[in-house]
């Protein structure tokens, strides 16, 4: 599926995108107590492709950025510079994306009715009309995510997590939509629930011709999901890469220590490398490279000057003075 | 995880009185003896209010029925005490129990009245500013502080006072309940706009309006179908409170005499007249309308503080 996806025309290509937030006291504030204005850099200069009907994954700590380029991506936040585009669907028009949200107890209205959720979107797009066709499309979507038409009826708290964010699934489906953003879908959820969401994702991925871009936190979520990678770290893309070889190579320092803290059931004492540090505040981000206060193999170079993206002959583009062809 | 919810014939939705019976208010109302109380005695003394013209036994209104040689006339209980008049009359020969109800549900009218127009201000301007944000947010809750900043009553004086002037002499005894309703509610919306303010900025950065915002709805129906129903529990609680206020602010407007006018008592104007004849002797005209203004005042607030403790998730 990976070779055949990437041939194909990008469902969604992201040019060096960027998004500031200004986080400043208010003007009186600062006045009295003399603060300079104070700017968030959530998104730096962020390139990325997602292949048509495959599925790309963000991953990074928290803070890191990965959610602002998820509201970028779909338009709740505006891009300081840079471009999204969506490739153009059978209509002409671009590929419309819808979005799964990360908190199952807030991303729906706690005072509608499951079957009213669900509804939202064919009535704000006009995809149904009459009341008799929303109704039996409401059922036909809650079938579809595992849930019974009868549940329509329920109010959202009557539900567990998972079941909540089938519900979410559904409603992003009621769109219509051939690119879906999943905003770390399964970070709230049990593990064993976390699987039956996932593997739900991956059969709508399969039966609708859906393209993910997927946000996780969680590398083995990453790996079960994704044909491509992209690992970010303070606003900026590190490094990006077809999965397996991401898993089986990782080429940046920061790729390897994130891979280092996966557990191992194999190798449960093995020696890990432990990170040193915290992930700098993105208000102050430091010189040069964003990694360089953590990193094991920083030079003098990697604090003043910035690693310019360089794509090797795998297709992996790494962000890092010292990655090598190998 | 979804064996439960697929059984086949699943019990059908419950109708509205069966979800209002099982509910927690419901539950928490038949539990406690002073909503219950509260509620009874409300109820009473509106339904007393509304079918004024049938239970009482003369129109306060209609000074053709009164008669100057009945005035002054104590309750029947008392020597001097003459039936019908249960509970006396005043100076003029006005019958002191259809004055108290005509005057009560004149008081309900004007405390729901200016408790509904402070909620559609009050809430326009705390949805508008805590939603939209930036200057609007500003300005808007700018002149919330600057009628805080103000007491009521002068407010309330201030408005009535000028509206009269404006008014042409015809009008204003007619107006009088309108410019009453409307300064005591312009003296009142900025509590709503602030808590509905605060609860819209919560609810606005949750995900399910996010989700909203991605399918375009327009702003005004966000609004309206996403945010204000999950703003309106604290409101509630806030309005049922607010009306025990308007109706004693109303009463303290009529007592100053920049109420109602004595030709259409409220329960204020009975005590600012009655006041006169309290040292008189005439201690009645006084005593029954201040029971009843505190009666009606006592039973909603005891309803307002149960709903208050009912609707907080953390006294649960």
């Amino acid at each position: 599926m990976t070779v055949m996806s990437i041939q194909k025309m990008p469902a969604l290509s992201v040019d060096r995108l960027v998004k500031t937030f200004d986080v400043s006291a208010p003007w009186l504030n600062r006045l009295i107590e003399r603060k300079p204005r104070q700017v968030l850099q959530a998104v730096n200069d962020i390139t990325f492709h997602v292949p048509m009907g495959g599925c790309l994954s963000l991953v990074g700590e928290s803070g890191c950025g990965k959610s602002t380029v998820a509201r970028l991506v779909t338009g709740l936040y505006k891009p300081d510079t840079g471009d999204i585009r969506f490739a153009p669907g059978q209509d002409g028009k671009p590929l419309s994306a819808q979005m799964i949200f990360q908190d199952p107890y807030a991303s729906l209205n706690p005072r509608w009715r499951v079957k009213n959720i669900i509804a939202e979107p064919l009535r704000e797009l006009k995809l149904r009309n009459s009341k008799a066709e929303i109704t039996e499309r409401v059922e036909e979507l809650l079938k579809t995510v595992g849930l019974s038409a009868s549940d329509g009826e329920k109010f959202p708290h009557e539900f567990s997590g998972g079941q909540r964010q089938r519900i979410s699934i559904a409603r992003a489906l009621a769109g219509e939509p051939r690119f879906l953003v999943c905003d770390e879908p399964t970070s709230a959820l049990d593990v064993s629930v976390q699987a039956q969401v996932l593997n739900l994702m991956r059969r709508l991925q399969d039966e609708f011709g859906l393209t993910y871009l997927f946000i996780s936190h969680d590398l083995s979520v990453v790996r079960h999901m994704s044909d491509r990678i992209a690992v970010m770290y303070l606003g900026r893309i590190v490094e990006e890469g077809d999965t397996e070889d991401l898993f089986a190579k990782p080429r940046h320092p920061y790729t390897q220590l994130l891979l280092e803290t996966i557990p191992n059931v194999k190798h449960p004492h093995r020696d890990r490398v432990v990170a040193g540090g915290e992930v700098p505040s993105p208000l102050k981000p430091p010189s040069g490279c964003p990694f360089h206060p953590r990193c094991p193999i920083a030079t003098a170079r990697c604090s003043e000057e910035i690693p310019p993206v360089r794509t090797l002959a795998s297709g992996t583009r790494v962000a890092c003075h010292f990655v090598t062809e190998q | 995880m979804t064996s439960d919810t697929s059984k086949p014939g699943a019990i059908p939705p419950p109708t509205m009185l069966q979800r209002v019976r099982d509910s927690d208010i419901w539950w928490s109302f038949t539990h406690s003896k002073s909503a219950m109380f509260a509620a009874t005695v409300l109820a009473v003394l509106i339904l007393a209010a509304v079918f004024a013209p049938f239970i009482a036994p003369q129109d306060p209104y209609d000074a053709a029925q009164l008669d100057m040689w009945k005035a002054e006339l104590p309750p029947v209980w008392q020597e001097g005490g003459e039936w019908p008049f249960l509970l006396g009359t005043d100076t003029q020969g006005r019958d002191l129990l259809s004055a108290i109800l005509y005057g009560t549900r004149i008081s309900i009218v004007i405390g729901l009245a200016s408790v509904a127009l402070s909620l559609l201000i009050g809430m326009t301007a705390g949805l508008v500013a805590g939603f939209f944000g930036g200057m609007i947010d500003n300005i808007l809750m700018r002149i919330g502080d600057i009628t805080l900043s103000i007491p009521t009553i002068l407010i309330a004086i201030l408005v009535s006072t000028v509206v009269r002037q404006l008014l042409p002499a015809d009008l204003r005894e007619i107006g009088a309940s309108a410019v009453l309703i409307f300064a005591i509610s312009l003296s009142s919306w900025v509590q709503y706009a602030r808590t509905v303010r605060a609860q819209t900025i919560v609810e606005r950065n949750k995900e399910y309006v996010q989700a909203a915002r991605l399918l375009k709805v327009p702003a005004r129906r966000i609004l309206a179908h996403h945010i204000l129903p999950n703003t309106l529990t604290p409101v509630l609680v806030a309005a049922t409170l607010n009306f025990g206020m308007a109706i004693l602010t109303e009463a303290t407007l009529s007592f100053l005499g920049i109420g109602m006018p004595p030709g259409q008592p409220s329960l204020g104007t009975l005590i600012r007249i009655g006041n006169q004849f309290l040292f008189s002797g005439s201690w009645w005209i006084v005593l029954f309308p201040v029971i009843q203004l505190c009666l009606l005042v006592v039973v909603v607030n005891l309803l307002g503080d149960w709903l208050r403790d009912v609707l907080n998730p953390k006294l649960r």
